[in-house]
């Protein structure tokens, strides 16, 4: 048996058809959308749509089950775009645009299904049922690409009202919960997927959770699902690269504390038989607050870059950015600890759990309750 | 290990992990200090916030700009020192072990290591090495053999990369700091104490400000503001200083040609944009820009950003009604621009009006807010199903027409603020002119509601207003009204009570409005009366009013009104908006009759000389962080001993899981390399 090639194959080799037609299908409705949508872009926005093509695939190269997750997404989304035909008003009349693949219907279906998915993880945890942790994962798949379709369709439906209202759907509060809750399940199916256990679930998807109870308070009680046109500071392709990286580190950091609450448990001698190992806790953590961090480093990074030409200046202690830097350094101390100190235990897991409340403050509570520039989406 | 003396103490003490942690944790403590306390705000109003006891203390603590204090300044400093130091103290045996591949690890300390394990060797040494080399190399790794005595090491690395990745992202805090020093005031701070720099205060022209409070074109760091109204130039910026400004000249002259400002049909700001044309005075050449929010462009060195927008000085022409009672209707014409003070002093007035601010448009929601009947559960989701265009609640966004805002200040220094609309707007399905006061400004306006007559204008509701309140044609109206209230076979003695009381409730009204008459009603009549009393009282001040305004009508030669419903409900406004007129506190109502507008534009100009420093520390931080955390050191070390065995250790930067699974890989697959293939 040849090790050696299993243990650094080339990345050709590692290409299963598949794979091929996944990259050529991205190529694809990449060139599509140049085609269709290029003259609501500019240089950069189209730099950025090229640019996504090798990032999506790959990761749908690493990834495997992403590919079909991409897939599906993005079939429904262009479904219900065939559906719509342009005309906004068809999503009162036809019935699968009304009661699945519109992009507030499809929001509510992946709000059920994560609420759904928690309970069957749950009960996967309390029963040690093997089934319905595996329902668990069926339907945060579900819920995911409901909340993908969702984000899809939304985009589209922006453009419908009006050309200059158009926008990518990550541009206020209401949008980036969605897209909070959509990043933290990828990322949880990512490393169930890795470490081939199920039994963290029930943790992460109450995380998840909670931020969908808040996206249903949001939409009933404030109607802030509206879709609202942006307001100049925020017309810029800059959007498109700060807000997906930011969630990606907010998204890790939430999933590292949840996944800290369950080593904290193990380690208190709580569910030790229904739970992974400490040790196998103590590196999902890690990598999960390893790729928060460096993403939430280029987040922050391009923030400031686009803070220099909105703004005048790159950095200017806006309570959003010092919060931002709060946060960073935070996980900055943490990795310290753990890699240069080696320290281990539950130490580091208390510490990721509180990450999570400063985390959620620079997240949520300066919009609640510091005024400054980033107030958009106010409660 | 003692310390060989106090700055090799300190060194070691700076350089250390313990240190550098510490710092991170009180430097995100003191940050968040800034984020509570509102940065860089005028400092009365944080005089009025602390009060004068604490507001020196805080002053003096710099939390008013706590990101520019010498303190968080200070803290900043330690970290580049810490950063630093670390950096130093880690280049020699970082360097060394990047470099090595410690070939001549004896036996014993491999066997030492968390992964080893010995695997019998069975084919010669030499072959086995051999097949070893292919086998690292393929895998990755770069080999050095070490042969010995009775045995041969191979000594194996990858992912030295790493620790590449310390010195670029540990370089990089200390670059980001060194440019975002350069960017801050700490530059402007020094100019100000060697070039003996004074600020002063805003509020004297320009061309006033003396050389002391200049600063020169070899000024290398700063940021300022330019404000230009349409078709003025600028060639100064002025930079805030804590409490005063300091002046920048700048190497060209900017001009504004136009300011546009555009909106959304919901009213939400759509476009600030300004068309400017920039002159270099050296050349007097000059190119035409349009800069706007996002969109910044740099000239001469000078970075210009879309900052904001003001007033440039518009024109307002307006009419000055006066509601003084007893003078009757006149209106005087009056003319000022946006920012003026306009004395009021003929007819016996002494105000002065302070033209505050003009806004072009108001997009107000129209939306009667009828309460929506509730649904159930399902009605309510249903209602959030579809797309995310449509709006639940309606609403209806109008613009309304401009409005100005101004004050009002009677001799005593007493000022009252108003806005008032130029246009009429529809509320309840009649036209009124508004116009709001308050007494202070963080209060919200109280709207009266001037109502428009048949002819869409407010003079009916002037000229009634007039009579109604004249104390003097008093006894008039009540003899008309009565005359028309009464038939004319009535007794004279009911004639005269009904005359007395007419007279009366316009007497009460006059001076106190219906609270007035609420009062009299209730000091007077037996609680069970007073309803149908106030009835009577209502329908005597509806019947002066339609007196008055025949009066008035037949004062300007215009035939009588007619009774119709409309006018009806002209004369129910005109009541209130007479009542509303005795608390409106201002002997006139201005309204507004034409405007032009200017509009200024405000630029950010910024010099920073930090900022290439700060995008290179950045770049330099994402490809050190990836590194540090992604590229895994590992030391693979063979030991092929002659006595038939071989010892398999592994090395890691870093303990994770995988570092287990891989070690279990190669030395599995060393072990098949090892043995023989023709062995059973």
């Amino acid at each position: 048996m040849d090790i050696a090639h299993k243990d650094s194959p080339s990345l050709l080799r590692r290409l299963t058809p598949g794979d091929a037609l996944f990259t050529l299908a991205l190529i694809g409705g990449a060139l599509f959308a140049l085609r269709q949508y290029g003259g609501f872009m500019d240089i950069y926005d189209k730099a950025i749509l090229l640019l996504t093509v090798p990032a999506l695939a790959a990761l749908g190269v690493t990834w495997k089950p992403f590919r079909l997750f991409l897939a599906v997404s993005a079939g429904l989304a262009v479904c219900s775009m065939t559906l719509y035909g342009g005309d906004l008003a068809r999503a009162e009349q036809v019935f699968f645009l009304k009661y699945l693949i519109s992009s507030q219907t499809a929001i509510m279906w992946m709000s059920a299904l994560f609420f759904i998915a928690t309970g069957a993880y749950l009960l996967g945890l309390a029963a040690r049922s093997n089934f319905a942790e595996a329902t668990g994962t069926a339907l945060t798949w579900c819920a995911v690409t409901m909340g993908t379709t969702g984000l899809f369709v939304r985009w589209y439906e922006s453009y419908l009202i009006g050309t200059d209202v158009g926008h990518i759907p990550i541009s206020n509060l209401y949008e980036v919960f969605v897209l909070f809750s959509l990043i933290t399940g990828l990322l949880y199916l990512y490393y169930e997927g890795i470490y081939a256990t199920r039994r963290m679930g029930a943790f992460v998807l109450t995380v998840i959770s909670a931020a969908v109870a808040f996206l249903l308070w949001y939409t009933f009680s404030r109607e802030a699902h509206e879709i609202q046109p942006l307001i100049p500071a925020l017309q810029s392709y800059w959007m498109k690269v700060h807000v997906p990286a930011n969630f990606i580190g907010y998204g890790a950091f939430a999933l590292a504390a949840m996944i800290g609450v369950a080593d904290l448990l193990v380690r208190h001698g709580i569910l030790v038989s229904r739970l992974p190992a400490a040790k196998v806790l103590e590196d999902v953590m890690y990598k999960a607050i390893a790729i928060g961090f460096a993403f939430f480093t280029i987040a922050t990074i391009l923030g400031a870059l686009w803070a220099a030409e909105a703004w005048g200046t790159y950095w200017q202690w806006d309570p959003k950015e010092t919060w931002a830097f709060i946060v960073w350094l935070n996980y900055a101390t943490w990795l310290h600890i753990r890699l240069t100190k080696g320290l281990r235990g539950a130490l580091l897991s208390w510490w990721a759990v509180i990450g999570l409340l400063v985390t959620a403050f620079a997240f949520v509570g300066v919009n609640m309750f510091l005024s400054g520039l980033h107030s958009y989406g106010s409660l | 290990m003692r310390p060989r003396s106090t700055s090799r103490a300190l060194y070691e003490l700076l350089s250390s992990m313990r240190f550098a942690i510490s710092l991170l944790t009180v430097l995100g403590i003191a940050s968040i200090i800034g984020t509570v306390v509102k940065q860089n705000e005028p400092y009365n109003n944080y005089l009025s916030q602390f009060g004068p006891f604490w507001f020196p203390v805080f002053e003096k603590l710099g939390l008013y700009s706590v990101y520019n204090s010498f303190w968080f300044l200070t803290i900043l400093g330690f970290l580049v020192l810490s950063t630093s130091a670390c950096i130093v103290r880690q280049t020699r045996p970082m360097l060394k072990d990047m470099r090595g591949f410690r070939e001549h690890a004896q036996e014993t300390s491999l066997a030492s290591f968390a992964h080893h394990a010995r695997i019998p060797l069975l084919l010669p040494r030499a072959e086995a090495r051999d097949a070893l080399l292919a086998y690292l190399q393929r895998a990755g790794f770069a080999v050095r053999c070490n042969e010995r005595d009775k045995s041969v090491l191979l000594a194996a690395k990858q992912g030295s990369l790493t620790r590449v990745g310390y010195f670029l992202a540990h370089g990089a805090i200390v670059l980001i700091c060194i440019g975002g020093l350069l960017d801050g005031n700490l530059p402007l701070k020094l100019r100000m104490a060697l070039g003996g720099k004074q600020v002063t205060t805003g509020n004297q022209l320009i061309s006033d400000i003396g050389p002391e409070s200049r600063l020169g074109l070899d000024n290398w760091s700063f940021r300022g503001n330019v404000f230009i109204p349409e078709g003025k130039s600028a060639n100064t910026a002025v930079v805030n200083v804590q409490d005063g400004i300091l002046l920048q000249d700048l190497p060209f002259t900017v001009s504004l040609r136009k300011f546009h400002l555009e909106h959304y049909e919901s009213g939400m700001p759509k476009r600030f944009a300004s068309d400017i044309v920039l002159t270099d005075p050296a050349t007097g050449q000059s190119i035409e820009k349009t800069i706007e929010v996002n969109k910044p462009f740099e000239f001469a060195g000078v970075m210009m950003y879309q900052a904001s927008f003001e007033d440039g000085g518009s024109r307002m022409r307006m009419l000055a009604h006066d509601l003084r009672p007893g003078r009757g209707t006149s209106a005087k014409p009056l003319e000022a621009a946006v920012g003026d003070s306009l004395k009021l002093n003929s007819q016996g007035l002494d105000h002065s009006l302070e033209l505050g601010s003009f806004r072009a448009f108001n997009i107000e929601n129209m939306a009667n807010d009828a309460a929506e009947p509730e649904g159930g559960t399902l009605t309510r989701l249903e209602k959030h199903l579809g797309s995310g265009a449509r709006s639940p609640t309606r609403k209806d966004m109008q613009n309304v027409g401009p409005s100005i805002q101004f004050k009002l200040r009677d001799s005593a220094g007493q000022a009252r603020e108003y806005q008032n609309f130029m246009q009429p707007i529809l509320q309840d399905g009649a036209w009124y002119m508004l116009t709001g006061m308050r007494d202070s400004p963080s209060a919200p306006f109280r709207f009266m509601r001037i109502p428009m007559d048949g002819d869409g204008r407010p003079d009916s509701w002037f000229e009634i207003r007039s009579v109604l309140l004249d104390t003097s044609r008093h006894a008039e109206l009540a003899r008309r009204f009565t005359a028309t209230a009464l038939p004319a076979s009535a007794a004279s003695d009911v004639r005269g009570r009904l005359e007395e009381t007419t007279r009366r409730t316009l007497e009460l009204f006059a001076l106190g409005g219906f609270d007035g008459l609420g009062k009299f009603i209730e000091s007077t009549i037996p609680a069970g009366e007073r309803d149908k009393a106030a009835d009577v009282f209502i329908k005597i001040l509806e019947g002066c009013a339609w007196e008055a305004w025949s009066l008035a009508r037949s004062a300007a030669g215009a035939p009588a009104p007619t009774p119709s419903p409309a006018h009806a409900r002209l004369l129910r406004d005109t009541l209130n908006a007479t009542n509303d007129s005795l608390h409106y506190g201002a002997p006139v109502y201005i309204q507004l009759t034409g405007f032009d507008e200017v509009r200024a534009t405000v630029l950010q100009v910024t010099r920073s000389p930090g900022k290439p420093i700060v995008y290179l520390g950045s770049l330099l931080l994402v490809l050190g962080v990836f590194a540090m955390l992604y590229i895994r050191e590992r030391r693979l070390f063979i030991l092929l001993k002659d006595s038939g065995e071989a010892l398999v250790a592994l090395g890691s930067n870093r303990k994770s899981m995988d570092v287990d699974e891989r070690f279990e890989q190669h030395r599995d697959a060393i072990a098949a390399l090892l043995t023989p293939p023709s062995r059973p």
